[in-house]
Formats: C-alpha cells, structure tokens, sequence
C-alpha cells in the first residue's frame, strides 16, 4: 500500500523542528509500524539523507523505550499497545499518516522522534522504592502473608512501562497517572506502608519541579496509556498525600 | 601460572560458599569510600551489583545504553525465577536444584558455581519481596508457584507474564536509592566503547554519548561487565534491538578470555518471521507447552495445501496430523527440553510439513487443552449435560487467564486469533550460555574485570533451563560479586584515585575516535543492517540448530568476507557529533562480525554434540545427541591473539565429584 508520512524533523534541541513529508509506495500491511519506519531510513541512507531518529528497544511493548504521537495519539489508534506493538494493517492503501514526538515541557526533544524523559527517573529517584538494603539478610518471603486481591492489585498498578504516553496524552501534560502508578504499588503493599506518607510527598514535589502540569481530571492518559493503568490510581494517590499532610 | 585457575575453593561442596566468605577480605567503611567502580548495565545483574555495591560504600558509576536503567533487556522476561524454597513441599532442595541445572546444562558447567547459585537462590526471593516485587500469590496469601522446564518440582516463582519487568523494576528501586543518596553516578545514554589496562589491571572505560557523541574517560579501582547476551548475532533473534556483544568484546579484545562462545540457546516457541522487513521475533513463553500441542500434517499434501492457504488446520483429521514430539518422546513429549524440541521442528519443516508460507512452522495447538479444561470447569461448576459449544467457551476462558497477555500478543502481531486456529512458531536465538570466562570470583582473566548475569559463562553449561537466567542474574548482583569483588580490592586501598591522564586512557580514546571515524567517513553504499541480515542468515543457516565440520568451515569464511565487506562498503550518515543510532549500530556490527568468526570456530572446535550445540556428525543411529565425556568435558575459553579466527584456546577441565554424569534422555 501507499502512505503519506509527515514526519516531525528536528536537528536538536536548539533548533526549530517542522513537518516533513515522505512517499512510502509499497508498505506491506504485515510489518510492525516501526518496520516500515526502518524501511523508510534505509530508503533516506541509501540516498545520503539523515535517516529519523526515533527511540525503541524491545519491540515488544514491554521496555518502554518507544513512544511516537501518530495522527495525534500517543502510541497510536489502537487501545492497550505501545507504538512498537502497532502494525500497518491498521492504515488503507492512500492514507496520511502524522508522526510526532510526546510533547511537554518536561519531555525536550532530543532530536526528531526522540524525546528526554529522565524526569520519570528524578521523580522515582526521590522516593519511588522502598528503603531496605538489599545486602542484609530480609526475613524469609512468605512471613508477611499477603491477600490475593491486593497483590494482584499492587501488580495491575506495577505493569506500568515509564513510557509517557499519559503525559503526551494530558493537555497539561500531568504525569499524575505514571506517578500515582508508583505510589499505588508501593502503598497497596505492606511492605511499602512504612514509608508511605515521606514518599508521597518527595515524589509529587520533584514532579512539580520537573515542570509537569496539574490534573484536571479529563481521563485521556488512561485511554491511552498502553498498560490500560486506571485512574483509580490518581484517587489512591491524591488520598494517599491528603493522609501525609502536606501542604500545597 | 595456569591463566585459568578457577580457584574453586576447597572443602565439601555445600561448605564452600560459606568457608569462603569467612575468608574473603573485607575493607572498612572508610576505605570502602575512596574505592570507585564501574559497572556496565543496569539489567538484573548489573542494576543489583551497582545498588548493592553503592550500599556497601563503594562510589558507582552505572552505565546504560537506553534512556533509563529501567528498559534493560530483563524487562522482558516473561516467565518466571526458579528458587529451591521448596513452599510447594514438593520435595525441592538446594541439592535437587543444583543437580538439574548441571544434568540441564548437560555436563558442560562447573559443580561449585552451580551449587552457590542454587543455595543463594532463596535469598533472592526474601530481597525481591522486601523491595515490594509483586509475585503472584494464592488465595491463603502465600506465595503462587508453577512449573517450568520440564523439572519435577514447581519452583518458579513468577508475576503474570512480566517477570522480568517486576524484578527489573525492584532493582530499579534499589538503585533509584543509591542514585538519590548520591552513592551511584548514572549515565544514561551513554555506550561502552573500550576498558582501559593499566599494568595489568582494568582501570577505567571510555564510553560515549550517545546524545551529543562526546567520547568521556572514566576511571576506576574496578570494572564490571554486565552487558547481556550476544544473541543478536543471528540478527532476528527475541533480544531487544539494542542488547549487543560491544562491552564483552573489547573485553576480550583486551585480554578477559570468551568461554564457549558456541553455546546459544535456541528457544522452540517464538513467533515465526512474518516478511522480508521483520526486525525481530517474539518469544511465546514456554509455559504455552504445558497445554499446547505441537503438531504438523502427516501428509506433505496437506501441509502443502496449508501453505497455499487451500486447507485450514481444522480441516485436516487428527489421524492426519503428526504430532511429533509426543510420538518420537513418549515420556516427556511436549514437554523436552528446548534444545529437542527446537531440533524435532526443524526437522519437519526441512522434510517439507512446514505450515506457513515460508515452511517454516509449526502448530501449537490449543484446541484439545480448550475443550478438557472446558470440561473440567463444566464439572466443577456443576453443569450437567452441556454441550460441545458451550464447553469450549467455558475452556476459552481457562485459556484466557492463563496465557490472555500472550494470546492478545500473538494475535497483535500475527492477526489471527489463537483461540479459534492453532498458533504458527518456530524456534529462534533467544539466549547465550556463553561468554566472559570468570573464576569462582566472577573475575575474568582480566585483574580487576569482573562479569555477571548473561554476559559471563558461567552456570548453565551447553543449555539454560528455563527461569533461571533471571535467578543467576540476581544471584551474581545481589549476592555474590559485591563480596567477592571486596577481596581483590583489598589490596588497592592506598592506591588512591586513578587518573585519567595516563597514555593508556589517551590511547584507548584515540582508537575509539579512530574507528568511528572510519565508519563516518566511509563512502559505502549499503546501511549497516544490509550486512546485519547477511550475518544472521550465515549464522541461522551454518551456526544455528544444526552444525557440522564442512558448513562451520564455510561459516567462518563468509563470515569474513562480509566483515571486509562492511568495511569497505558501509554508509554511516551524519556525523559523529550527534545523536546518531545508525553510528551506535555499526560499531556493535563490527564487534558481531568478529565474535561471529569466533563463535564459529568454537563450535568447529567442538567435536561432540552437546545440550544446544548439535554437530550432525556426532549422533546416535537413531538422531540423538551424542556427548563426548572423555575428550570435552570442558570449558573452552579463547585468547585474543589479534584476529578473531586465529583466537588461541585454553581449557577448563570439568570434574564432577558429587554428581554422576550420565547420558540424557527424554524418551
Ligand atoms: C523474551 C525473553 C524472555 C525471557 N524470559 C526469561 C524467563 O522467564 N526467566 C528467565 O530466567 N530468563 C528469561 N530470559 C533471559 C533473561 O531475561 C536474561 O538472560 C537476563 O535478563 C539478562 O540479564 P542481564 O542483567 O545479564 O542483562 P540485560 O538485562 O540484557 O542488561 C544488559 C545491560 O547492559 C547494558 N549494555 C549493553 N551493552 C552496553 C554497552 N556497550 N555500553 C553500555 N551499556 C551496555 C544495557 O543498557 C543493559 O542495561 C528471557 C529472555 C528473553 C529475551
Ligand atoms: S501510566 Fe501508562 S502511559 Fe503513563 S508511563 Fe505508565 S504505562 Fe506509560
Ligand atoms: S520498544 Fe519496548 S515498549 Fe516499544
């Protein structure tokens, strides 16, 4: 099939990016979408053009590398996958296809496709584990019996990837989801419990500082978030930081 | 001085372990803080060595090549962590898991470093639960084990199918502290390109990054190597598009010996390739084997007429299929080892029952497991007289809650829905049993180069069972290396710092920039995955399932021929400056086109067929592997000597003394 690509180009942070058109003529409906944007860069080398920079690693929808805001949603049409996991099956013979990085403030391109989300790796830096060492010798796994229910709980809200759709999704560009995500794993376990109240109020102040925007209730992160991450979350999240007191 | 002193320390084998920490020299917390080290990955291995390491009072500098320690490859691991807790009381041990894993590595690895491993493993899960890792668990609250890998033990622990991410994730955790402390460095983005010698010991790397391509020198008293497999040598392969041979390489190159780089795992159950444009393969986890029935037609028309789409597997009778494995190996038929059952499904594609356009599939076919499930649950829930529809509905949903993520996966990628038609795979590289030579210590034969987790040979032999990769790679992070790694630094507490300003970091800086502008500068006229598919299609064709004498021979000249040929006619674009993955791509090609011609040779060298390794002159009448205890229970770790194929190889003698070696059999 034919495609129409407009591609966001940037050459790095400084400069201004735009969008650039590319002719794909015989797109096989079976390759993965980055597939075909492997086909399209060995096409740009071959030529002697800058092949588009764009991130990914397990091209599985595991890894979280991957990201992409493809006809202006993030990881694409299809609910509960990440971009890797998107195949061109999806498009018809003819169509257009728009192709930009996750954009917010806190995410600065690096080039093209490529954006930086370490801020994700800040926010879990200042509180986003549990203090125990890891080379003394914890009591045996099975002391603290744990019900079925809130495992599994704990385990929905750790499927999360750290892939940031939920933050190019949101119109303030909130990572509310992502980080609520953390702060539910940790504070549905009794594991986590200890330090609960400190840990909530470090994260949500270093998200802050990262510059990412306020919640506004709209719901578009869990729509698009690829591990389908519940904005039950945020709830648990927001009571969660009402118990630690801290003021705003 | 033998250079492969594995320095097993002495004693009964369930006393070595504990004798030897009580001797390993310790340094006290003040010195512990003017010691730097360097650790290469943030996979299980290395992102629980850097933690444990900064918690110890060592000052770290972890090193990734992906934007976040978070995304390394053992985030995709789907199935599970053996432990020998024995919750299941089903009669599991330390001893009964050491004694698998060395009959499951078919004789090929060392007693002492399988038994530690066996004995720290339960410790793993006591850290993995107190990090807040959320394991599956039963209805009482305890934690929910399975079976795996056809032991007879239920041992694995596991989290849905994302294992690998929860326990990437607690490590993540745990670095996330050190980092936050202050204690670990991170440096995200940033590639190894060489480790730098100095009298003899590895005292820094020179790394770079990948975001402004600046190539930075980083000092230390100590480096570790925990870089991962190198499976993607074959170019399609269920490794992450990024995981690489580099760091070990120049390891290598450097003088760390390579241990039977020939051992590769290849996994039966992955997606088959789709197209020309596939750029990687999906594992289906093994799990699916414990209800999947693998099967092709018996007849070369009907598998014909599958391929030609003019028959559907429904249409083809069951007295008509073959269902191979469960004929040629009655006793654990779908359930082998994944060395057999790879073999067994080459077989029947090469013989023309293939089941895919390209010929090379099977069926894994859940239809039979749907309808007994189904009907167990019509029995448990009471239901009378139901019929055949509403049964197999009733098995669906069995399905659904035990593979549902694995069949939405399938069905994503291959279109076509696993519940109602059999699902096609075929087997493909998935994991490498060889690597970085190390003594009991983890050290290489480099002083003061340490490797863990995937990236070192060291303890499961000629074949992996399944599960335990993830258990060694905690194993070697948590509990081992950071003691071990204690004593050889015992002895360089007044050393003081290591600058950077001495001419073997200037030279190793230099040909690092050396090679990559060659690579910039060269005007060739194919992209580096042009010669990456070449690669993979030499190494499937000569190196993979099946080897022999005459194909290895001309593996290792092809394999030549087309590292010239990169050399000569690769196109890099852009410049080295800058984000440039095309640049990060052709330096790790370049280290495959050597490891390649080694791995080659090894297996050349390799004059019996053992675990994955199957040489086709080496076989029984019947097709059965044959093993040759007398001329090669032994590690073969190679020498670097200035060409790939010229590698000079040294020898590890096994010896078994409280195992006895026998012949397997899954008959
Ligand atoms: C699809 C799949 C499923 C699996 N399922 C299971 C399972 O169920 N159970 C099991 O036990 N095992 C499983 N395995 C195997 C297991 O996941 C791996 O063997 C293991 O996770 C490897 O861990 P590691 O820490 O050694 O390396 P990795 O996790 O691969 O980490 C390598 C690290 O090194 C870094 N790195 C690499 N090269 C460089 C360089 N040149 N410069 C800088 N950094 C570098 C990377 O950035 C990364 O951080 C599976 C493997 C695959 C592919
Ligand atoms: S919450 Fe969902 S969208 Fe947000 S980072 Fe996690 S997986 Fe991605
Ligand atoms: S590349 Fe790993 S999630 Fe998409």
């Amino acid at each position: 099939m034919k495609l129409t690509l407009k591609i966001w180009r940037q050459k790095n942070p400084d400069q201004k990016g735009k969008l650039v058109d590319y002719n794909l003529n015989d797109v096989n409906p079976d390759d993965s979408f980055l597939e075909m944007l492997d086909t399209l860069n060995y096409e740009l080398i071959v030529k002697g053009e800058n092949p588009v920079a764009f991130d990914h690693d397990c091209r599985e929808g595991i890894c979280g590398m991957c990201s992409l805001f493809i006809n202006g949603r993030p990881h694409g049409p299809d609910r509960g996958i990440a971009t890797c996991q998107l195949h061109m099956r999806r498009f018809k013979d003819g169509d257009t296809v728009y192709i930009e990085p996750f954009r917010a403030r806190a995410f600065p391109v690096i080039k093209d496709l490529v954006v930086d989300r370490s801020a994700f790796d800040r926010i879990q830096q200042a509180g986003g584990y549990i203090s125990v060492n890891t080379s003394g010798n914890p009591q045996d796994a099975n002391t603290v019996p744990i019900e079925k229910t809130v495992a599994d709980a704990a385990f929905d809200s750790a499927t999360c990837i750290g892939c940031g759709a939920c933050v190019a999704a949101c119109k303030n560009a909130s990572a509310m989801l992502f980080v609520s995500a953390k702060i539910s794993q940790l504070a549905l376990l009794p594991q986590g419990e200890v330090e609960a109240k400190s840990r909530v109020a470090n994260m949500v102040k270093q998200m802050d500082e990262e510059g990412f925007g306020n919640c506004t209730n709209t719901g578009a992160c869990e729509i698009e978030c690829p591990k389908e991450i519940s904005l039950e979350n945020i709830a648990r999240m927001n009571r969660e930081y009402l118990k630690a007191g801290v003021k705003g | 001085m033998n250079r492969l002193d594995a320095k097993i320390p002495d004693g009964p084998l369930s006393e070595k372990w504990t004798n030897h920490k009580n001797r390993l020299n310790l340094i006290s917390p003040a010195n512990k803080r003017t010691l730097d080290v360097i650790v290469v990955g943030t996979g299980l291995a290395g992102g629980s060595a850097a933690a444990t390491l900064a918690e110890l009072g060592y000052n770290v500098k972890s090193f990734c090549f992906q934007d976040s320690p978070r995304r390394a490859h053992s985030v995709a691991a789907q199935g599970g962590i053996n432990a020998a807790k024995n919750y299941q009381g089903d009669g599991d041990s330390v001893y009964r898991l050491f004694y698998d894993t060395i009959k499951g590595g078919d004789y090929r690895s060392r007693e002492a470093n399988v038994y530690r491993l066996a004995e720290v493993s339960s410790n793993i899960i006591d850290q993995c639960v107190a990090q807040g890792v959320p394991f599956a668990r039963e209805y009482g609250g305890l934690l929910d084990n399975r079976s795996f890998g056809g032991v007879q033990v239920s041992r694995t622990f596991y989290a849905k199918g994302q294992t690998g991410q929860q326990l990437l994730l607690g490590v993540y955790a745990a670095l996330n502290r050190q980092i936050g402390r202050g204690k670990i460095q991170m440096f995200n983005r940033h590639e190894m390109m060489d480790v730098v010698v100095i009298d003899g010991r590895a005292r820094g790397i020179i790394s770079r990054n990948l975001i402004t391509g600046a190539i930075e020198r980083h000092s230390a008293h100590a480096v570790v190597i925990a870089s991962g497999g190198y499976g993607n040598l074959f170019y399609l392969s269920t490794y992450a598009m990024g995981s690489n041979a580099s760091a070990a390489w120049k390891a290598h190159r450097k003088g760390a010996f390579l241990a039977n780089p020939c051992f590769n795992q290849i996994h039966p159950t992955a997606i088959p390739v789709g197209g020309p444009n596939q750029s990687k393969l999906t594992l289906m986890s093994e799990s699916l084997r414990n209800d999947g029935r693998i099967w092709v037609p018996k007849n070369l028309e009907d598998a014909k007429a599958i391929r030609e789409g003019s028959k559907k597997p429904g249409d083809i009778e069951d007295g008509d299929r073959d269902y191979y494995l469960e004929r040629q190996y009655p006793a654990f038929g779908n359930l082998v080892p994944r060395d057999v059952a790879s073999r067994a499904a080459k077989e029947r594609c090469d013989a023309g029952y293939g089941v895919n356009v390209t010929g090379q599939a099977v069926f894994l076919d859940f239809a039979s497991a749907i309808y007994r499930s189904g009907k167990e649950k019509a029995n448990v829930s009471g239901l009378k007289n139901v019929d055949d529809a509403t049964i197999r509905k009733l098995g669906k949903e069995v399905m659904k809650q035990k593979y549902g993520n694995l069949f939405q996966m399938y069905h994503k990628i291959v279109d076509q829905n696993p519940y109602e038609t059999p699902m096609k795979i075929y087997p493909t590289t998935h994991y490498t049993m060889g690597g970085l030579w190390v003594d009991y210590n983890l050290m290489t034969t480099v002083p003061g180069l340490f490797a863990i987790g995937e990236a070192n040979f060291s303890d499961h032999g000629a074949n992996r069972l399944g599960a335990s990769a993830l258990m060694q790679g905690l194993a070697d992070g948590y509990f081992i290396l950071p003691y071990t790694i204690g004593d050889y630094l015992s002895d360089d507490i007044g050393t003081g710092k290591i600058t950077t300003a001495s001419t073997e970091f200037e030279e190793a800086e230099s040909e690092v920039k050396e090679t990559i502008k060659k690579l910039i500068g060269n005007e060739g006229s194919h992209p580096v995955d042009y010669f990456h598919k070449k690669l993979g299609k030499i190494m499937w064709q000569y190196c993979g399932i099946n080897r022999n004498k005459e194909g290895l021979e001309r593996a290792m000249k092809k394999i030549r021929s087309v590292r010239e040929e990169f050399w000569e006619n690769v196109i890099v674009p852009g410049t080295a400056e800058e984000f440039n993955e095309e640049l990060a791509k052709a330096g790790r090609l370049a280290d495959f086109l050597e490891l390649a011609e080694l791995y080659a040779k090894d297996a050349l060298f390799r004059e019996e067929s053992c675990g994955a390794h199957l040489r086709q002159e080496f076989q029984t009448a019947d097709g059965e592997a044959m093993r040759n205890d007398v001329d090669f229970a032994h590690v073969a770790a190679w020498e670097y000597t200035g060409d790939p194929g010229d590698a000079r190889l040294h020898k590890e003698k096994l010896v078994y003394e409280n195992i006895e070696v026998k012949q397997r059999s899954y008959k």
